[in-house]
């Protein structure tokens, strides 16, 4: 049974943003004044849940029964002989219903919406697993749902979009500025500020203003919370490190952060490198972005001299963001973890080296922490132990795959 | 130069509420906007809103956005904006930019102010910076001598729009409804009930904003709040015209059925 603790964790590391939302000098509203109202009484309710047993009851049972959870650790015997020997183990989140670590928010947030009398819920995808995920979480609480989506993502990612559908969701292709997931997020803001009165966002990702960042985190948290006792139970101490992939930062942050005030335990973000650091055609935010504000928070973003935002380029569309959560910002710059690129052929070379070692088809997303975990058991020798976050299955990226591959 | 003080104390002399007109630098070409601020002055605008275009203006409706969209493919940078500025304070206006927080941020806020300042700007207003953040830039603001604008709901409690209110010179803009910017069919009602709950935290002139798109609509607003702003509804006229010169003439049209309405107060 989850108790409070497992969502928000109990160690003294001061990892709670303050009342302003804020994770160090990162977070924050930056918002129009008329969602202040609605993410105030987000944060009140979210707090009271937190702390319900019988909230927290419920999604430990839907999670169990209807998520699919615990998932399971994988040891990837073949993969590791070409990451230097080191032992290289997956948690596997692509286990999950509907196939992705998105499922464990949604839930959450799903029954945080019916707690806040709300009938309606809004979201924005970008490769279509958040878009998913939501809708499946409201065809299963009764919930009306709209997802809004770039116009971009939706035809290169035309299945979800066919499952959002059969689940009963309305989809908006988005077709403002570079039609990725940054403008379906402005899209979804602009619906929530007409419509707040009857409606939740249901965010996706550790971004965005305050409480997002810390109800998706909490949310997301049970990975790393089951993870580590796992990984204990299975090798008799904790990794060496965890390596996980970093767009928006969900699925990194919900791994990482059970091992935050494990000093020994190196936290790798992988961010999608696109064709290169230097083609200018990347989402790299955190190893080559400056600090600003996008979609209502403080962080690291890919912006030009005078704020505008860069649109950032991935092969994967659930990594095509450039911004990302201000957790990982504080993260990064407190020096806790550590974010490296990696580039679309690095990912996609990772994405073939386990599907054909191990019989696993990742999600081209989770194939950037594959490709990390490479070069790092490379670096660290065949003693260490690395946990690496398969975030989600590779089905929704085959047309990408068969592309890519000429398959 | 012409103060937002000096306009709310002249139209309340002449028992009127002031006509606030938005436009966007750069568009419908970076000349353009001035001469285009310049008609609307002509006709009978108080005050000008020039938009700093930003890339992702999650306030906006699909009007603004167009046109924000095509300043930005025209090139238009903050040195554009301030140049903007620069032409339409020469009418006699007063001038104010309306920007999202993030170019300022990344700018420099007291570089920021100061340059504004400089080109005659008379202040801004915010839509995506609270109180909570505004620290720095009514720090620059005062510094620099420009006024700071920040924006009301509907769903604001009376803590917030206390809140809100204290960070204001130069007058306070109530959001008319919950939305984004775009010119309506009518008027939401909550608009007057958000100016009374307003007043009854300040003494500055309260400006209503969103949803305002003909003389009629003016002249509504008008009868309760102290300035009545306009942008989509302008924009909208621009698109749709065959060239700049039919534009400017549109908007002039339109703008002067505007004041009229302000002058009416229904």
């Amino acid at each position: 049974m989850l108790t409070a603790a497992d969502l928000a964790g109990n160690g003294p590391h001061g990892d709670d943003p303050d009342l302003r939302g804020k994770f160090g000098v990162f977070g924050g509203r930056y918002v129009p004044e008329a969602l202040i109202p609605a993410l105030d009484e987000v944060a009140k309710v979210y707090e009271q849940a937190r702390n319900d047993v019988q909230f927290l009851r419920e999604f430990d049972h839907l999670l169990r029964t209807y998520a699919g959870r615990p998932t399971t650790l994988t040891d990837v015997p073949r993969f590791s002989e070409q990451a230097g020997g080191a032992r290289v183990v997956l948690k596997r989140e692509d286990l999950t219903h509907t196939g992705a670590h998105k499922i464990n928010n949604v839930i959450g947030q799903a029954l945080l919406t019916k707690r806040l009398g709300k009938k309606r819920v809004i979201a924005e995808t970008g490769a279509g697993q958040h878009g998913v995920a939501t809708a499946t979480a409201a065809a299963l609480l009764g919930l009306e749902c709209v997802i809004y989506m770039g116009a971009v993502d939706c035809e290169r990612q035309a299945l979800n979009v066919a499952r959002m559908k059969l689940l009963g969701a309305t989809v908006v292709p988005v077709h403002n500025g570079s039609k990725t997931l940054k403008d379906a997020i402005n899209e979804a803001f602009r619906d929530w500020v007409t419509n707040v009165d009857s409606t939740h966002y249901l965010f996706g990702t550790v971004a965005g203003p305050h409480p997002f960042p810390e109800i998706v985190r909490d949310f997301a948290r049970i990975i790393g919370v089951e993870a580590r006792r796992q990984m204990l139970e299975l090798t008799g101490r904790l990794p060496d490190a965890v390596c996980a992939a970093v767009g928006g930062g969900s699925n990194a942050i919900g791994i990482f952060h059970a091992f935050i005030d494990d000093a020994n335990v190196q936290l790798h973000g992988y961010e999608a490198g696109g064709h290169g650091l230097a083609s200018g055609e990347h989402a790299l935010t955190l190893t080559a972005g400056s600090v600003g504000v996008l979609h209502g928070a403080r962080t690291y973003v890919l912006q030009d001299d005078e704020g505008q935002t860069i649109e950032s380029h991935s092969i994967s569309a659930g990594l095509d963001y450039p911004g990302v959560g201000p957790e990982h910002a504080w993260l990064k710059d407190s020096g806790r973890a550590t974010y490296h690129g990696v580039t679309d052929d690095q990912a996609m070379a990772a994405f073939s080296l386990l599907a054909r070692t191990e019989g696993i088809i990742p999600a081209i997303e989770s194939s950037h922490a594959l490709a990390g975990a490479l070069e790092l058991g490379r670096e660290l020798g065949p003693e260490a132990t690395i946990l690496v976050n398969l975030s989600g299955r590779g089905d929704k990226d085959m047309g990408t795959a068969m592309k890519y591959f000429n398959l | 130069m012409t103060t937002l003080q000096t306009v709310f104390a002249k139209a309340k002399a002449d028992n009127r509420a002031a006509l606030v007109g938005y436009l966007p630098a750069g568009f419908p070409s970076k000349d353009g906007a001035i001469a285009a601020a310049a008609a609307l002055v002509e006709a009978g605008c108080d005050v000008i809103e020039i938009g700093l275009p930003y890339s992702d203006p999650l306030m906006d409706g699909p009007t603004i956005q167009d046109a924000v969209h095509r300043s930005l493919t025209n090139g238009t940078r903050i040195a554009d904006v301030m140049r903007t500025v620069e032409g339409v304070a020469a009418t006699g206006a007063a001038t104010l930019v309306m920007t999202y927080w993030n170019p300022i941020d990344r700018y420099g806020a007291d570089r920021f102010a100061r340059d504004l300042a400089d080109a005659g700007g008379v202040g801004t207003i915010t839509p995506d910076l609270t109180p909570e953040e505004a620290g720095p830039w009514r720090e620059a603001s005062a510094a620099a001598g420009i006024d700071t604008v920040f924006l009301v709901a509907p769903s604001s409690t009376e803590e917030r729009i206390q809140a809100v209110v204290e960070c204001c010179t130069g007058f306070v803009y109530a959001a008319s409804l919950m939305g984004v910017t775009g010119a309506r069919e009518s008027v939401n009602v909550a608009a007057g009930d958000l100016v009374k709950r307003t007043r009854a935290h300040t003494d500055l002139p309260v400006c209503v904003g969103l949803g305002v798109g003909t003389g009629k609509q003016a002249a509504e607003v008008a009868a309760y709040a102290d300035g009545v702003i306009v942008g989509s509804a302008f924009i909208r006229r621009m698109l749709d015209a065959p060239d700049e010169q039919a534009g400017r003439a549109s908007i002039g049209e339109l703008a002067r059925e505007m004041a009229q309405g302000v002058r009416t107060r229904a």
